[in-house]
């Protein structure tokens, strides 16, 4: 006999009929009845109308029937409460039935039913149930507990039941205590801050006990709640760890998961010398590729987290790269994974091979796997500079394919790769350019426009190029408007002459025909800068551009932490924190890793030891330099700032922007009433008065609008050295020269005193430099105004460019000056604060920044201290980034601040800092880590003279 | 947890619905239907998110099982238990079909309930499931069988139930290996690795405790320090075989294998998989496949593939199939084998070259001539790998057997009165050579 016939009932009055069977005397009609019911129950007909029918039939001692009935109970009890009511003598009885089956049925089906006064009459079978000499009926009553505690969680504490069930994790049966363990988790997760999972070292005792003993899936119940204990010491954390180890030989993917979180956590408090470790991260990698044999829904999962583990921990599978490639069979998704994996594991050692095969795959099928294909070869040039050239020339073979997405996948990637190493492979422009026509998407077309502008003197027809963008302009999306605006700026900057009238249609399109903000904030800008000070703009646009991540995509670190300690959950595969997509209270406490024990130095744990005492991070120590990354990695960093589309120059210019509008700003409020319609005609005027020549400033609302006074750009409280004697009278004829060297806005001047102390009249002055460290030269001719009479002062102030030619001094920063006037040359020299060299962009992205201290070797690092500094850290930041000293990051350990800042030099050499600042104790000390290491003296000595200043 | 489960046909309809928590409501059932079901695209992921419910769905032929939830479940938990679902379905009636789905949908329902509270996975041994849930009631069943079956169900040896006896005692291993390759033109490994089973039929009295034991080189090297060192480097040398990992049925003591790397267990009855393990160095590679692809104008392909078998002249490979797959746009295809026989399957656009049996160290060879009609298509043919399938009689990875002893200490049988058998099969998995 089969049951697929209840499916096909389907006639008019079907209910009716059902209800005649449902009432039958005969057992077996009645049975056949509810079997209709049920199968019309599944497909979504409404039968509720039949309930006190069904019920009637719950009497009964046949199993099946009453599983059945039971199931309707479930689904229908809630839409008819008083009806239900009749049902609850019948699970009270079987609660007390003989047969440890039928007990535990009850209890379980009758904490599925969500009718409170149900409820109420479920407490005392529980009770009895949660001590039932059964062990069955006993595990079924732990998770009852949950079940009622979902409905009515004041009930379950009032009742008493909390209690209970924790007294359940000493039960000698080790499903129950998996079940035990699996429903107080979960009420736990409810009350975030609760004592509930009360976890000590006897209670971790007992779950590694029944760990080895209980089903597959109570083992990761347990696996999962042990995840959750901070172990006391590296001591504890080892021995857990060395119990936990076994479960990675586990048949079951998901032990295997839950045992590699468990390690992956306890592993951070555990000593990096220790043998122990090493072999730890060993016995890792084997289960992990093992995961990828499983089916392929599995693979997906260990995949997404095999994802993150790389990014934490790198080591763990860097020998293994072949097991990630791709499989002609394998579902799209999984193929997808693998490489994301490949591009993250991909090295000097192994590029040869990952090239060989992702080439292979730029000919697939699915086009999602070919474009990243594509976009993996461009990241691997940029990670591996080795590999760069044959990236490219690969690159170049499938642009050649002429298949319509590979070839602007190609583009884009090619832009980074500029990017990253400017001046080398500019020779393929011209292929790039003959592909112009088939891009079509935005992407595409703004990393090709990117690539013209910023090539614009190597592309003869660059004009021509980008005059074809521009007709159809307002089509574009904002990411190529945007670019092509920029794009166009910068060809004017490079060929002024030719290209006036093509910079004055894109302004005029930007700033009058769009409604984007953006994109007329832009054109406003470039405009004023073009008619203020084309040097200024050419300074801005054409800047140098911020280095560029090595590693692309990566989580940000508190994230990857948080998720880390979410191995194989749904956390983990969407590599979103569960607040993210879990509703209500659950899952919203935030976890962390442990801190690292370091030196010997144990971490305290919280008195309590429990769930809360892991949702607050345990207090880290910092021991030593070599563990600065992992508290770097521990930072509470503030969310990430989105960056644009990939507007180059705007980073540049950032400062710039602020300036100015901040100045317009100011002149805005600082009007009367009518500075309302002065701002109309403000920014309306413009592009009828602009003027041919963008020299001649631009006359009314807008030149007021943009009036930007002469302090504007100097960031308050910026330290400037006093001026110092240079050149003593007695060694110049006569000749005293004292100077000092200031930054502002971007330019460094010297600037200085001249006095005559000689009896005859100086003139005909002029400067030079001999070469220096940063290239220091004079940018124009010194200015004095002659002559120079006896005992006679002049202020002169000398623009400085750091183009000059370039010499190592010592000290760094001497600079050496020969000065003439028309009686003699005189030579002197002088030392320059550092500071004048660090550039306005110096601020690193937190990414990049955690990614180049990483990258720096340790050997670079010099540590020094500033004795009697009375600054708190946030002043000493403050004026530490007037001298364009940039505080990325601050954190507070112990009451000492740590301040993580950056600063780049005007010849691209960046130097990282951490100072440390401990409130009533005037020292400061500072860790500088430098790829040129030289620099770090000079670097230190300047944070003195700022701070003490 | 897991909120509900939900079992479908191919047009979408649901063919079992359970509900398990209050926040998965009857919504999430069409929404999967028609976000997925419906959607008629290849499935870009296993997990869909749709309105902040997650779906984990696994298809098995024509029917989609999925789980649902709203929290932050055990991912890898849940597609392990969609798994286990469908192998304790299987135990109970088959093949997964709609026809026996309906067929069965009240067995599904029971065991539904049993193996999933309130979301959480339970006993799912079909061993154990089989004693209880039985489509017959537990009527007859006295108080020590009830309580038999429920200390069955929880207890630490879930997979066996006491009292079992057989007149004969005797078990089959079965060593399964399938060996996977991904090799270059040019007959370079890309990469290579041998994903391996023992599967044991059981057929043993009481509750014997049994020990497994293998070439495992840390094994041997170890019995070899032990014992005299210098025949110990000889056999140590060629027969015993680095195994990268391996994985175990949960009735193999785990702490036992961590520390001693032993092998203990007492095993389920009747047939089961016993380990999984995985090897890469040293495999032998059975066949070897020279691919050589012409393009002859635009509109013609010429193919010669030849197949080398690299093992012992006295074995025989079985059921070989060379399939070599042809462009889109061929239009005609003549084919000379040497042996076997030859077809172009158009709907599968490959050329499937089937032998029946092939000795060791022999070598045959195809050729294949492919007019191709004109195409405007600019994107090339992407050449997907040749693949092989065949069945050999030997374990790719070199794994022997060494012993399985059992002892019953209750029972007056001893390891000699059971009859033991072992066979090796070594079967293609995923054998591609790029072409």
């Amino acid at each position: 006999m089969t049951d697929s016939k209840y499916f096909t009932t389907t006639k008019k009055g079907e209910i009716f009929e059902l209800k005649a069977e449902l009432n039958s005397d005969k057992k077996e009609k009645k049975k056949e009845a509810v079997k209709k019911v049920i199968a019309s129950m599944t497909v979504g007909k409404d039968v509720s109308a039949l309930f006190p029918d069904v019920v009637n039939c719950m009497q009964t001692d046949n199993l099946e029937l009453k599983k059945l009935v039971y199931l309707y109970l479930m689904n229908y009890a809630k839409s008819q409460p008083d009806m239900a009511i009749m049902a609850v003598n019948t699970f009270v009885k079987d609660c007390e039935d003989p047969n440890p089956l039928i007990r535990a049925l009850a209890v379980r089906t009758m904490g599925c039913i969500r009718v409170d006064k149900i409820t109420e009459y479920l407490c005392e079978p529980l009770r009895k149930c949660l001590k039932d000499e059964d062990p069955y009926v006993r595990k079924t009553a732990a998770v009852c507990v949950a079940k009622l505690h979902d409905i009515n969680a004041q009930l379950v504490e009032d009742q008493g039941f909390l209690d209970t069930l924790k007294d359940l994790i000493s039960d000698s049966n080790p499903m129950v205590v998996a079940n035990a363990v699996a429903a107080l988790s979960e009420i736990a997760e409810s009350h975030p801050n609760s004592n509930l999972l009360d976890l000590n070292p006897q209670t971790i005792n007992k779950l590694l006990t029944a760990l080895n003993e209980c089903t597959e899936w109570g083992q990761i119940f347990i696996l999962d709640c042990l995840a959750n204990y901070t172990p006391r010491d590296d001591r504890e954390s080892q021995s857990i760890c060395e119990r936990v180890t076994p479960r990675l030989s586990h048949a079951n993917s998901a032990v295997v998961l839950s045992a590699v979180k468990v390690l992956m956590k306890f592993m951070e408090m555990l000593p990096k010398d220790l043998d122990y470790y090493g072999t730890l991260l060993k016995k890792l990698a084997p289960p992990l590729v093992t995961l990828l044999s499983a089916e392929p829904e599995l693979q997906y999962v260990a995949l997404r987290n095999i994802n993150l583990i790389v990014q934490r921990r790198p080591e763990i599978l860097k020998h293994e790269m072949k097991v990630f490639f791709v499989k002609y069979n394998d579902p799209i998704y999984v193929k997808l994974e693998k490489l994301d994996i490949m591009i993250r594991l991909a090295s000097q050692a192994n590029i040869a091979q990952v090239l060989a095969e992702l080439k292979e795959y730029a000919t697939e099928v699915d086009v999602d796997f070919v474009r990243k294909a594509v976009r993996a070869i461009g990241r691997c040039a940029i990670k591996v500079e080795q590999s760069a050239e044959r990236c490219v020339s690969t690159l170049l073979d499938l642009i050649q394919t002429k298949v319509n997405y590979v070839v602007q996948e190609a583009i884009v990637v090619i832009k980074d790769i500029f990017r990253k190493y400017p001046n080398k492979y500019e020779s393929v422009i011209a292929t790039l350019c003959e592909n112009l026509d088939s891009l079509d998407e935005p992407e595409a077309r703004a990393a090709m426009i990117w690539i013209v502008g910023e090539y614009a003197e190597r592309i003869d027809n660059a004009d021509e190029l980008l005059e074809s963008f521009l007709e159809g302009f307002h089509d574009e999306s904002t990411q190529v408007q945007l670019q092509l605006l920029t794009a166009i700026v910068k060809l004017f900057l490079k060929k002024p002459t030719e290209t006036q009238e093509l910079v004055q249609q894109v302004l005029s399109l930007a700033t009058q025909d769009s409604d984007n903000p953006d994109l007329r904030d832009r054109g406003y800008i470039y405009w004023r800068l073009l008619s203020t000070d084309p040097v200024a703009a050419k300074e801005v646009v054409l800047a140098e551009k911020p280095l560029i991540s090595e590693e692309t995509d990566l989580i940000e670190p508190t994230l990857l932490e948080e998720l880390i300690c979410h191995i194989g959950t749904l956390a983990s595969v969407y590599h979103k924190p569960p607040s993210a997509f879990v509703e209500g209270s659950r899952g919203v406490q935030h976890k962390r890793l442990p801190g690292s024990a370091g030196s010997g130095e144990s971490v305290e744990s919280p008195d309590t030891g429990s769930a809360a005492g892991v949702s607050e991070a345990p207090p880290a120590v910092i021991p030593s330099q070599g563990d600065l990354l992992e508290d770097l990695l521990n930072l509470d960093l503030t969310p990430p700032t989105t960056t644009g589309p990939p507007p180059p120059a705007s980073s540049g210019m950032q400062m710039g922007a602020m300036d100015l509008l901040g100045g317009g700003l100011d002149s805005l409020l600082g009007g009367d009433l009518g500075g309302g319609p002065a701002m109309g005609t403000g920014f309306g005027a413009p592009p009828a008065a602009m003027p041919a020549s963008f020299n001649v400033p631009v006359s009314g609302g807008l030149d007021d609008l943009f009036d930007l006074g002469g302090g504007v750009g100097m960031p308050m409280g910026v330290f400037n050295p006093p001026k110092t004697v240079w050149l003593p009278a007695m060694k110049a004829k006569g000749l005293e020269i004292s100077g000092t060297f200031v930054r502002r806005a971007g330019v460094i001047q010297m600037e200085m005193t001249l006095t005559n102390k000689a009896m005859s009249v100086m003139t005909d002055f002029a400067i030079q430099f001999n070469r220096n460290s940063f290239g220091l030269a004079p940018a124009g001719p010194l200015q004095v105004l002659t002559p120079l009479s006896p005992n006679q002062s002049i202020e002169a102030a000398l623009p400085l460019s750091t183009v000059g030619p370039v010499m190592k001094m010592e000290p760094l920063n001497n600079l050496q000056v020969a000065v003439k006037n028309n009686i003699d040359v005189f030579y002197f020299s002088c030392q320059y604060p550092i500071s004048m060299l660090f550039a306005e962009d110096g601020k690193m992205e937190r990414q990049v920044f955690l990614a180049t201290w990483k990258d720096i070797p340790n050997d670079n690092e010099s540590q020094f201290q500033i004795k009697d500094c009375h600054l708190n850290s946030d002043a000493a930041s403050n004026k530490l980034q007037g001298s364009n000293i940039f505080t990325i990051a601050k954190r507070t350990v112990e009451g000492q601040d740590m301040l993580y800042q950056s600063m780049k030099l005007t010849n691209g050499i960046w130097v990282l800092a951490e100072l440390r600042v401990q409130a009533g104790n005037p020292n400061y000390t500072i860790s500088l880590k430098c790829r040129a290491p030289e620099v770090s003296q000079c670097v230190f000595q300047n944070y003195e003279m700022v701070l003490k200043n | 947890m897991i909120g509900g489960l939900f079992i479908y046909n191919h047009k979408g309809e649901v063919l079992i619905s359970r509900v398990y928590r209050d926040d998965i409501g009857r919504n999430a059932v069409d929404a999967f239907r028609v976000n997925v079901i419906h959607a008629r695209q290849q499935v870009r992921s296993p997990v869909t998110n749709i309105a902040r419910t997650s779906f984990f769905h696994v298809k098995r032929s024509n029917i989609w099982l999925a789980a649902v939830t709203k929290q932050n479940v055990n991912a890898a938990m849940v597609f392990e238990f969609l798994y286990k679902m469908c192998d304790v379905m299987t135990a109970y009636f088959g093949k997964i079909s709609e026809e026996n789905i309906k067929n069965n949908f009240v067995l599904i329902y029971e065991l539904l309930d049993e193996i999933l509270d309130f979301g959480y996975p339970q006993n799912s041994e079909t061993g154990a499931l089989k004693t209880f849930i039985t489509q017959q009631g537990i009527k007859g069943q006295t108080k020590e069988e009830q309580s038999q079956i429920t200390s069955q169900v929880t207890g630490q040896i879930g997979w066996r139930r006491e009292g079992i006896k057989y007149r004969r005692n005797e078990l089959f291993l079965d060593v399964l290996e399938s060996v996977n390759l991904l090799m270059s033109p040019q007959g370079q490994v890309l990469s290579a690795h041998v994903s391996g089973r023992v599967v044991m039929k059981s057929y043993l009295s009481g509750m014997p405790e049994c020990k497994f034991g293998m070439n495992d080189k840390i094994v041997i090297d170890k019995q070899g320090k032990g014992a005299a060192s210098d025949d110990a480097g000889k056999s140590s040398g060629k027969q015993s075989i680095a195994i990268d990992d391996c994985t175990f049925h949960q009735c193999v003591r785990l702490s036992k294998f961590d520390s001693e790397r032993s092998i203990s267990f007492i095993p389920p009855d009747g047939e089961y998989e016993l380990m999984r393990y995985r090897t890469t160095k040293d495999i032998i590679l059975p066949f070897r496949v020279i691919p050589l692809v012409r393009e002859v104008g635009r509109t013609k392909l010429e193919v010669k593939v030849v197949i080398k078998s690299n093992f012992k002249p006295s074995l025989l490979a079985q059921k070989i199939e060379v399939r070599i797959p042809t462009p889109l746009n061929t239009s005609g295809v003549q084919v000379i084998c040497m042996k076997g026989k030859a077809k172009y399957k158009a709907s599968e656009n490959a050329i499937v070259w089937k032998i029946k049996r092939m000795a060791g160290m022999k070598e045959s060879q195809i050729s294949a001539e492919i007019e191709l009609l004109p195409t405007n298509d600019k994107k090339k043919w992407a050449r997907p790998p040749i693949s092989m399938n065949f069945e050999v009689p030997f374990a790719p990875s070199g794994l022997k057997v060494r012993y399985l002893k059992v002892f019953e200490s209750k029972l007056n049988y001893s390891d000699h009165d059971v009859i033991k058998w072992v066979r090796y099969i070594g079967r293609s998995g995923i054998y591609e050579t790029r072409c």
